[in-house]
């Protein structure tokens, strides 16, 4: 037993509703089908500081017991007869422990004493009391499935009456250390080494990394700082960061090969990212500002991208991904990934953008997916409901508002999900009297680390990030997010930048100090730094950890001088901890110490240019697909829906079950019932009430409206300040089914549907008038599998790549198109899943996030319908597209017909529907997407309780009128007084399709028959009680006993 | 300060509590001056509650709401000690003896009643009920109506009836722990506002009640009236734009007024204090006092 080690156990009172057993006992039955009987969830803080038995009493009951709610039991694990078997769960030595932390303040606050909260003293951990006695591998199971991470969290478990406790230890070994790598080895033992250290570099890159250390000059270089011959360890890790894909984007950048298998034609692409996002956005840049429209200041040069709200404001805009770290600890992975994307506004330019509001796009697999699970992959439903709770910690302890989103299933993201993390914030233009989005560092600049502090956190995460996912992915790369630690160091960050103490910050992400410092470094020409003034959560970090670890909550800071002591003190007063790291230099060299003693000492262009180009092969084969043949035939009264087969071997995708007849008969209205049922369709609600999507009062397109809170809507506008009515628009399009049959129509049309739901709610294009001032902000978002060609493991790898070229063409012809600038953006390049010889890869993605200028947020406009009477239109043109539409998915079909966007005729459009809201004659609009213009309709009802009576004149097939999803289309109403008006504007753009009744049925005839008719309520419970509400289920009061 | 001057409305910030701003800008459109203060300048002694009319406690996650919602801060606020060797809680009983008001907003309502200020019924700050985990075990954004108590005590709800807000937190849900302590809630009005549906009428059930709150309480104050704390969200509604059905109210109503029913209590606040005969104890020096977090 070691001195001062005391143990504090508060359990629920008798009488006490304890929801939290309660649910573990309700979780342990319906996931794992264990019966545990009564749970008892109890709360444990071991408490490592000397106290006197008094003081652990007074401090246990008047700090920690709510005397409501809990009885204390000091130094013992107090428990009922009635309880069997026990689970401890702990945290992991190094693991943030914010309640751990919390009461540690308490501690303080209440001795009156200073007790430094970084150090820990207070561990927490929770203690479930099970009344059946379960056997340890059960036991074990639930605590591993349900109650922890095994990278992150320690178990024991056992019978009741020898609860084993375990309280983190804080390492003791020093080892200081700096080793040297031998590169002067075979080209094989150079690619192991690459392997075995993670540092994810290939063959020709470690060749280069060898030939730079024997350079004559290198070697001369070397010898003079007194380092010896051979890299050092940190050298090489600094390298591999640096060099990583996450970091320097080398697949974006490669020279690739280009080959049309059927026509032959051939090219070269001389880096993506410059052909088609790069030199893209310049040309729409030189179309603004030929028509006075200078608002585009930062792009793809800082951690995201700024453009000019007005005089006074910048608008900031960062969309990343945080997929690796999300397929191994879901609920870590997230809530990293949030907080993390928050950093970037936040250190863009001189730093301290105000949040304004998160985003998040998340692509699962199938939460009722029902069979077996590779080694180390995470049911779907676990990724989910985790990744779900991290977004909900990561926003709402930070206090900024989730306002946009969208879920999206697939079973080809089971092994590795994609978590989008979006922030956008307001920075003024000027700081102190400097230009905010700058970034300027001289010679003799202090750095500063600002926030937590270094763990074993996160070593690894670039490079790990940059390689596929296998049994043997390290914990290490894991990282637990504080967004409370993070809250401080935002606090701290917006008050030092108003006074002018800070030059620039950036954030410490992946990479750590290693990928901060050394690209801050490039400004000034130089760095040095110290390790050994690192504050660190524990002792026992080499030098290359603590230059590499990702611990979160981090900053570097840039400080002149002068300025350093007033820094220091702000930070003391509000309780964010800053060290001074080192200086800036201008010397040419990445020079990093510890207590003095050189650790490395890297050339600035070799680390930043040094890397070799890749070249990679792309040849594109057109797939084999085919239309099913869909007859409509007539029943009776009602109409049904037959569809046969169409063989296509594509077709049969998904692993659900479905009806093995050759022939599917559906009448019309069952089909709409089903696809408003269905896992890419239905109510996200349970999801997004969990997500505070208005604090700060800003928000005022929510995702759910309406009289009933529950229509859903297309983009989120939120407004910038309380003095003003101008706000922004936010929209996200992503659309990989359409990729099955064409990347290029999947980009374009993931691209105006994110353009679409902009103009839904009232968003007008940019550039339409000079100098109209209407910014246009767009992140890129790529996430792909491995398109690197292998002839052995990755034997597809040229289809891939090719597919990742079509992607980018459509990106570049869709901006060239609407005049709309990307302004920052992601690649995220290995997204595949490999254990017991198989690979799950994700289907390729793209990702759109739009931002765009509402000039007043008071005249936009909501996508459910107003009022009986109110005029019908479905504005655009519906094509026989219904290739890779939910429709076909419901009968397993993927088709052929890929919606194409007509971009000529779709800006024609978006501009007519603005001339029509600055008349403001549309009094609801709603964008088409899945499921076509019959879920749309239905989804327009949800708001209140109204109908419509639509009738169907077009010349197409029924099927494709209803469930086509042809893009760049909208079902509007207008009030009867305004359509003359309406028509006028926009003539036979618009199709008049009936009236909002006030009966709640939806009734759409066609050639004289009924083809849908159905009750509004019903279609709304029907789309309420979905699958992911199912999954997640809903908040309904379940009173347990005692009540 | 002179008698026309405006009324000062202090707003705390800091270590996680995150609705400052849109609290600062409710009681900028009511009229009044709002400043924003860390926390730390409090209880080091740079800022004095005294020199202000309303003490305000917004809403967040005040240090992660780690230990239960509010319970940190309210701990810090009973036993931190300032400079001159006094606890906030010390000036906040000398701030309440003067006259004075507390406002706690979600968050801000936990401390209140963690630190004891609510519902105060013994008069000597102590715990006397909770506020923890909704019964649904999870957090929740949703639009709520309230229906206000006729005979409350509360400046803030003079003249309401019921009005409409959001609700945004984990653990809403009012416990008490014996039936003394709800009777003597219920005899003395200190239970001021209770969930209700679209036409007033009390209702218990879930959504109506989002959290399983005894007393179907929303809001109390204390036995003065001059504390007042509830979960939903007041200063989350300043602006029709605010309200989920905003666009078809007024669609049906080209007349709709554009103020949200949230800025009425800060109205009410504002109007009330001018209007009290002896508002003369704030101190002059308010023009040195910082606003950092603006």
């Amino acid at each position: 037993m070691e001195t001062h080690l005391y143990s504090i156990q508060l359990l629920p009172k008798p009488g006490i509703h304890d929801g939290d057993g309660q649910r573990v006992a309700e979780a342990a039955q319906r996931h794992l089908g264990l019966r545990t009987g009564r749970v008892q969830s109890t709360a444990v803080y071991s408490v490592r500081y000397p106290l006197t038995a008094q003081q652990l009493q007074d401090f246990a009951e008047q700090c920690l017991q709510d005397p409501v709610l809990h009885e204390v039991a000091l130094n013992e694990f107090r428990r009922d007869p009635q309880f069997q078997s026990y689970i401890l769960v702990a945290k992991g030595p190094g693991v943030t422990d914010d309640e751990g932390t919390s009461a540690q303040n308490a501690l303080g606050d209440f001795l009156n004493q200073p007790l430094d909260t970084r150090t820990q003293h207070i561990f927490s951990k929770r203690l479930f009391l099970l009344e059946e006695n379960l056997p340890p591998t059960d036991l074990r199971r639930l605590a591993e499935e349900l109650l922890g991470n095994k990278l992150i969290s320690r178990f024991e478990v056992g019978p009741a009456d020898q609860i084993r406790d375990f309280t983190p230890r804080p390492g003791t070994s020093v080892d200081n250390t700096t080793h040297t790598i031998d590169l002067n080895v075979s080209d094989e033992a150079l690619v192991q080494l690459s392997k075995d250290n993670l540092y994810a570099l290939n063959l020709a890159e470690m060749q280069a990394v060898r030939a730079y250390y024997q350079l004559p000059e290198t070697q001369q270089e070397r010898q003079a700082s007194g380092l010896p011959a051979e890299p050092t360890d940190c050298e090489l890790e600094i390298i591999a960061q640096t060099w990583s894909e996450h970091c320097k984007h080398k697949e974006f950048s490669a020279l690739i090969n280009y080959r049309d298998a059927e026509t032959g034609e051939e090219y070269q692409v001389d880096s993506l990212f410059k052909t088609y996002i790069k030199d893209a956005t310049a040309e729409v840049d030189r179309q603004l500002r030929a028509n006075g429209n200078d608002w585009l200041i930062k792009v793809f040069s800082d951690n995201a991208g700024a453009v000019r709200i007005n005089d006074e404001s910048l608008f900031v805009w960062k969309v990343e991904t945080h997929n690796s770290p999300s397929a191994i600890d879901p609920y870590g992975g997230a809530i990293t990934g949030i907080l993390g994307n928050n950093r970037d506004p936040l250190a863009t330019g001189i730093g301290g953008a105000r949040l304004l509001f998160n985003t998040n796009v998340l692509c699962f697999g199938n939460p009722d997916y029902d069979g077996p699970l590779l080694t180390n992959q995470l049911h779907p439903r676990r990724i989910f409901e985790g990744v779900r709770k991290g977004i909900e910690d990561g926003g709402n302890k930070s206090g900024v508002p989730t306002v946009n989103g969208s879920i999206v299933f697939d079973d080809r993201y089971a092994g590795k999900p994609l978590v989008y993390c979006g922030t956008g914030a307001v920075m003024p233009m000027q700081l102190a009297g400097l230009d905010s989005w700058e970034k300027k560092i001289d010679d003799g600049d202090r750095i500063i680390m600002a926030g937590g502090r270094v763990g074993k956190d996160g070593i690894h995460g670039a490079t790990f990030s940059s390689i596929e996912l296998d049994e043997s992915s390290p914990a290490t790369a894991v990282q637990i997010g504080s967004p409370i630690t993070q809250k401080l160091a935002m606090d701290f960050l917006i008050l030092a930048t108003r006074r002018g103490l800070i030059k620039c910050s950036t954030d410490n992400g992946a990479g750590g100090l290693s990928s901060s410092v050394g690209e801050l470094a490039g400004i000034s020409g130089g760095a040095v730094v110290d390790l050994e003034k690192v504050p660190l959560k524990y002792p026992g970090l080499r030098p290359w950890e603590i230059f590499v670890s990702e611990s979160q909550e981090r900053f570097t800071l840039v400080v002149e001088p002068g300025k350093l002591a007033e820094v220091l003190a702000l930070g003391q007063e509000m309780e964010v901890e800053l060290t001074d790291i080192g200086y800036f230099t201008a010397d040419g060299y990445l020079d990093v110490r510890f207590a003095g003693a050189p650790v490395a000492q890297l050339n600035m262009h070799f680390l930043h240019e040094g890397v070799p180009r890749k070249i990679m092969e792309a040849e594109w084969q057109k797939p084999a697909a085919q239309e099913p043949k869909v007859e409509i035939r007539q029943n009776g009264v009602e109409t049904h829906i037959c569809v046969s087969p169409s063989n296509d071997p594509a077709a049969n995708r998904s692993a659900t079950s479905f009806d093995e007849e050759t022939q599917i008969c559906v009448s019309t209205t069952d089909v709409l019932f089903r696809l408003l049922g269905s896992l890419n369709i239905c109510s996200r609600e349970s999801v997004i009430r969990q997500y505070d999507h208005e604090v700060k009062g800003r928000t005022i397109i929510k995702p759910l409206m309406g009289a009933t809170g529950q229509a859903p809507q297309d983009a989120a506008v939120v407004r910038f300040n309380f003095e003003s009515w101008e706000g922004v628009a936010v929209s996200n399009g992503i659309q990989p089914r359409f990729g099955d049959l064409d990347a290029y129509h999947m980009s374009a049309g993931a691209f105006d549907e994110a353009v679409r739901q902009i103009i839904a709610v009232g968003g007008k294009l940019p550039n339409l008038t000079p100098g109209d001032n209407i910014f246009w902000s767009v992140n890129d978002n790529f996430c792909v599998p491995d398109s690197d060609f292998h002839p052995v493991t990755n034997p597809d790898g040229k289809q891939k790549l090719a597919k990742l070229v079509h992607m980018c063409q459509a990106l570049r012809d869709a901006t060239a198109a609407y005049c709309i600038p990307l302004t920052s953006g992601k690649d995220s390049m290995k997204n595949d899943f490999k254990a017991d010889g198989v690979k799950i890869s994700v289907p390729p993605t793209v990702l759109y996030s739009m931002t765009a200028k509402i000039e007043d947020v008071r005249r936009t406009v909501t996508s459910d319908f107003k009022q009986a009477g109110d005029v019908v239109y479905l504005l655009g043109r519906t094509y026989d597209e219904l290739g890779g539409s939910e429709f076909y998915q419901l009968y397993k079909e993927l088709g052929a017909n890929v919606p194409q966007v007509r971009f000529a005729e779709a800006k024609e459009l978006y501009t007519l529907i603005g001339q029509a809201n600055d008349q403001q004659l549309i009094q609801s609009c709603h964008d088409l997407s899945d499921g076509g213009l019959a879920v749309a309709l239905a989804e327009a009802t949800f708001g209140d309780g109204l109908g419509a009576k639509i009738e169907l004149t077009g010349e197409l097939p029924l099927s494709a009128q209803l469930f086509s999803e042809s893009h760049s289309r909208f079902v509007a109403t207008v009030a009867p007084e305004d359509v003359v008006a309406f028509e006028q504007i926009l003539g036979d753009k618009a199709t008049r399709l009936g009236v909002v009744t006030n009966d709640n049925f939806l009734l759409v005839g066609h050639q004289g028959q009924l083809v849908i008719e159905a009750d509004t309520e019903e279609l709304r419970q029907i789309w309420t009680n979905g699958p992911v509400n199912q999954t997640i289920g809903f908040g309904e009061h379940v009173m347990g006993e005692g009540k | 300060m002179n008698q026309s001057a405006a009324v000062q409305a202090l707003i705390l910030t800091g270590f996680g509590i995150n609705c400052e701003e849109e609290m600062a800008a409710a009681y900028r459109l009511a009229g009044a001056e709002a400043t924003i203060v860390h926390l730390n300048q409090v209880l080091h002694g740079q800022v004095s509650i005294h020199d202000y009319d309303i003490l305000n406690f917004p809403g967040g996650f005040s240090f992660g709401d780690d230990l239960g919602s509010g319970v940190v801060l309210a701990k810090k606020l009973r036993y931190r000690q300032t400079p001159g060797g006094f606890t906030l809680l010390d000036d906040l009983r000398e701030f309440i003896s003067r006259g004075k008001f507390v406002l706690g907003i979600c968050n801000g309502f936990q401390v209140l009643v963690k630190l004891g200020l609510l519902p105060n019924l013994g008069g000597n700050f102590e715990p006397e009920v909770t506020l923890t985990h909704n019964v649904s075990g999870r957090y929740e954004d949703r639009w709520v109506r309230l229906k206000v108590n006729a005979n409350n005590r509360s400046p803030f709800l003079q003249g309401l009836d019921s009005f409409e807000v959001p609700v945004r937190h984990g653990e809403g849900r009012l416990l008490i722990p014996d039936e003394a302590t709800r009777q003597r809630i219920l005899d003395q009005n200190l239970n001021c506002l209770t969930y209700c549906d679209a036409t007033g009428c009390e209702v218990t059930q879930y959504p109506h009640n989002p959290n399983g709150a005894d007393l179907n309480c929303a809001g109390l104050t204390d036995t003065t009236g001059q504390v007042f704390g509830l979960m939903p969200h007041p200063e989350a509604f300043l602006s029709l734009y605010n309200h989920p059905d905003w666009a078809r109210r007024k669609r049906v109503n080209k007349e709709l007024s554009e103020e949200g029913d949230g800025l009425k209590l800060f109205r009410n606040i504002v109007k009330h204090v001018a209007s009290l005969p002896h508002r003369s104890a704030s101190s002059a020096s308010l023009e040195s006092v910082e606003t950092p977090l603006r």
